[in-house]
């Protein structure tokens, strides 16, 4: 039976997440042939109704308000239900992004509905379509099926491809009045101290750092390497414990969880709680000066040396390649 | 102020997992509190300690989660809840914990909910939020910084690095970030007066619950390990070789750069 999927843009600065464009494509596997709807919220979204469609929505509707400026659960919450009202999805598609973990299980709840987060594979479609989703920060995975009530799941970014880009493919871009109100969360400021541009979780390249790199002086050559490569920067538990760097750019079974294209260690050991949170990167390479190092059990490619010798080297070579480029 | 810390027992974060006809074994692991949720506890004792009032811990589960019960007790919470389903329950989603944990809580005369932001072993960070909703109060995740005056509450949240500096008021439900504080190890005495701290267990029946009402919408079909990586490359030669070798390779064998 082919369902109708709504799925939610979500926009960063005025620009849609890639993660979005994944959704739709998840959508397009659980429709079977059924619509998709994109579902726009913010203070002045309407134009980028038109990249989900190019993207694969068959049309969008969008909620425009002052309040809708910055995400709140609760503004979030009236936009996207009034959607729902009018739309009566069967099935709903959002990413597992700091914005999705905090607001899909609100709407599961007024739902009344299950949930399945963080969702990186999708097997078969239609009413047998199952979801592959990471447990233990992924030292293992569960196949889930939806039992009852409207589907809904979130993707994590970077897991599942997004349509070919159709700039001829066109539809109807709506609007839905509602006058958002009450929000109970008030945003006074927002600090910004992620690495510039790049978030780790939907970054391609990560370059990491563990206690070899001894000091927070001694992530500068790492920063160098992931900006060469527009990558984002990461680290062991023990390099945050060590206070080289911000608890936000831990990865692992007590931090992020991440699945880049390339993941660089750099004096990291491996230890069981890191790799639970990069072992499912698609190419991973080691860089440390003990050959015994548990990382390159699991590393494409290793290099044992010291890495205060191998980074300055590393960064010339990326950047003879950029320019021979 | 009345506070209630929703906890988790876990598999400790050193295990490795082993899987078995479809099912994680747990034969002879060890079990800790989930680490989120020990945030959790040690910033509600901190808020009891300063604005007075009774923390309460609160699990649902079997009863090998009374030990994990017990450490948060030595901790310094006052009052701990196991919610027992062993005999009620066979699948639960997150769907179904939230609906046992609220049916608990609007009973309760709630001021603060405090949670971990997610459990390091289902990892859907769901509950929360959930609960929050059902009991019809705010919610806010991932917090790093949590201030309480009179009713109103001043947050710093954590968004993929970033902070935000959030205003709100109680009653209220929060998930700790890592961060948030660093929680203290039980001490000599704390273990010996959790002895005596009151620990109740209750039953669906207790909440007057429904098994039906709280079926699940999910099921999980099937548990997996990862396929088993070959060990890769170890590179050879002088380093300054090596180096040129390693980009080389990730442009045209793996071509991620």
């Amino acid at each position: 039976m082919s369902k109708k999927v709504l799925v939610l843009g979500e926009a960063r600065e005025g620009v849609l997440r890639n993660v979005s464009f994944e959704a739709i494509a998840a959508a397009k596997q659980i429709s079977a042939g059924g619509e998709i709807v994109g579902v726009l919220l913010g203070d002045s979204v309407e134009a980028l109704g038109t990249e989900m469609i190019q993207y694969g929505a068959d049309r969008v509707v969008t909620v425009e308000h002052e309040n809708l400026k910055q995400y709140t659960s609760d503004g979030y919450s009236q936009g996207f239900m009034a959607i729902c009202e009018q739309e009566n999805p069967e099935a709903i598609v959002i990413g597992h992004t700091a914005l999705g973990k905090d607001f899909a299980p609100k709407i599961a709840s007024k739902l009344e509905a299950g949930l399945i987060s963080d969702v990186t594979e999708i097997e078969g479609e239609d009413e047998d379509a199952k979801f592959i989703r990471p447990i233990y920060s992924g030292k293992a995975f569960e196949k889930v099926q939806h039992k009852e009530g409207v589907l809904f799941i979130t993707i994590r970014p970077n897991n599942i491809a997004t349509l070919e880009k159709d700039a001829g493919r066109s539809g109807d871009v709506s609007k839905v009045d509602v006058d958002v109100k009450d929000l109970r969360t008030i945003i006074s400021e927002v600090i910004r101290k992620a690495t510039d541009g790049v978030d780790m979780s939907e970054a391609k390249v990560v370059v990491a750092g563990g206690r070899g790199v001894r000091s927070a002086e001694g992530f500068k050559p790492l920063q160098e390497l992931a900006d060469l490569l527009g990558g984002a920067i990461g680290a062991s538990r023990g390099a945050c414990d060590a206070d080289y760097c911000d608890y936000s750019l831990q990865i692992g079974q007590t931090g992020k969880v991440i699945t880049p294209d390339l993941y660089i260690g750099v004096g990291i050991s491996g230890a069981i709680q890191h790799m639970a949170g990069m072992s499912n990167s698609k190419v991973i390479v080691a860089i440390n000066k003990d050959p015994e190092a548990e990382i390159f059990k699991v590393a494409d490619y290793g290099i044992v040396g010291d890495l205060f010798e191998v980074m300055p080297l590393l960064i010339e070579e990326v950047k003879n390649l950029k320019v021979n480029a | 102020m009345n506070i209630y810390v929703l906890v988790k027992r876990t598999f400790d974060t050193e295990e490795k997992i082993v899987v078995k006809n479809g099912e994680i074994v747990d034969d002879g692991a060890e079990f800790i509190i989930n680490p989120y949720d020990e945030y959790a506890i040690e910033e509600a004792i901190t808020v009891r300690d300063e604005h007075g009032g009774e923390v309460t811990v609160v699990t649902i589960g079997d009863e090998e989660a009374e030990k994990q019960l017990r450490t948060a007790l030595a901790m310094g919470a006052d009052k701990a809840v196991l919610i027992n389903t062993e005999d009620d329950l066979d699948e639960m989603d997150e769907f179904t914990v939230a609906k046992v944990l609220a049916g608990y809580l609007e009973e309760q005369d709630v001021d603060l909910i405090l949670a971990g932001n997610v459990a390091i072993d289902g990892g859907s960070g769901q509950v929360g939020p959930r609960v929050a909703e059902m009991l019809g109060i705010n919610y806010v995740t991932t917090i790093t910084k949590l201030d309480i005056d009179g009713t109103d509450v001043d947050i710093v949240r954590d968004v993929e690095g970033d902070s935000e500096v959030i205003k709100t008021s109680l009653p209220l439900l929060v998930t700790a970030q890592q961060g948030l504080n660093e929680p203290r190890y039980p001490s000599l005495p704390g273990i010996m007066k959790a002895k005596k701290k009151p620990l109740e267990e209750l039953e669906l029946d207790d909440l007057d619950i429904d098994e039906d009402d709280v079926e699940a919408k999910t099921e999980t079909v099937d548990i997996f390990l990862p396929a088993e990586k070959e060990a890769g490359r170890i590179l050879e030669g002088e380093l300054a070789d090596q180096v040129s070798e390693l980009v080389s390779l990730l442009k045209n064998e793996a071509k991620v750069i």
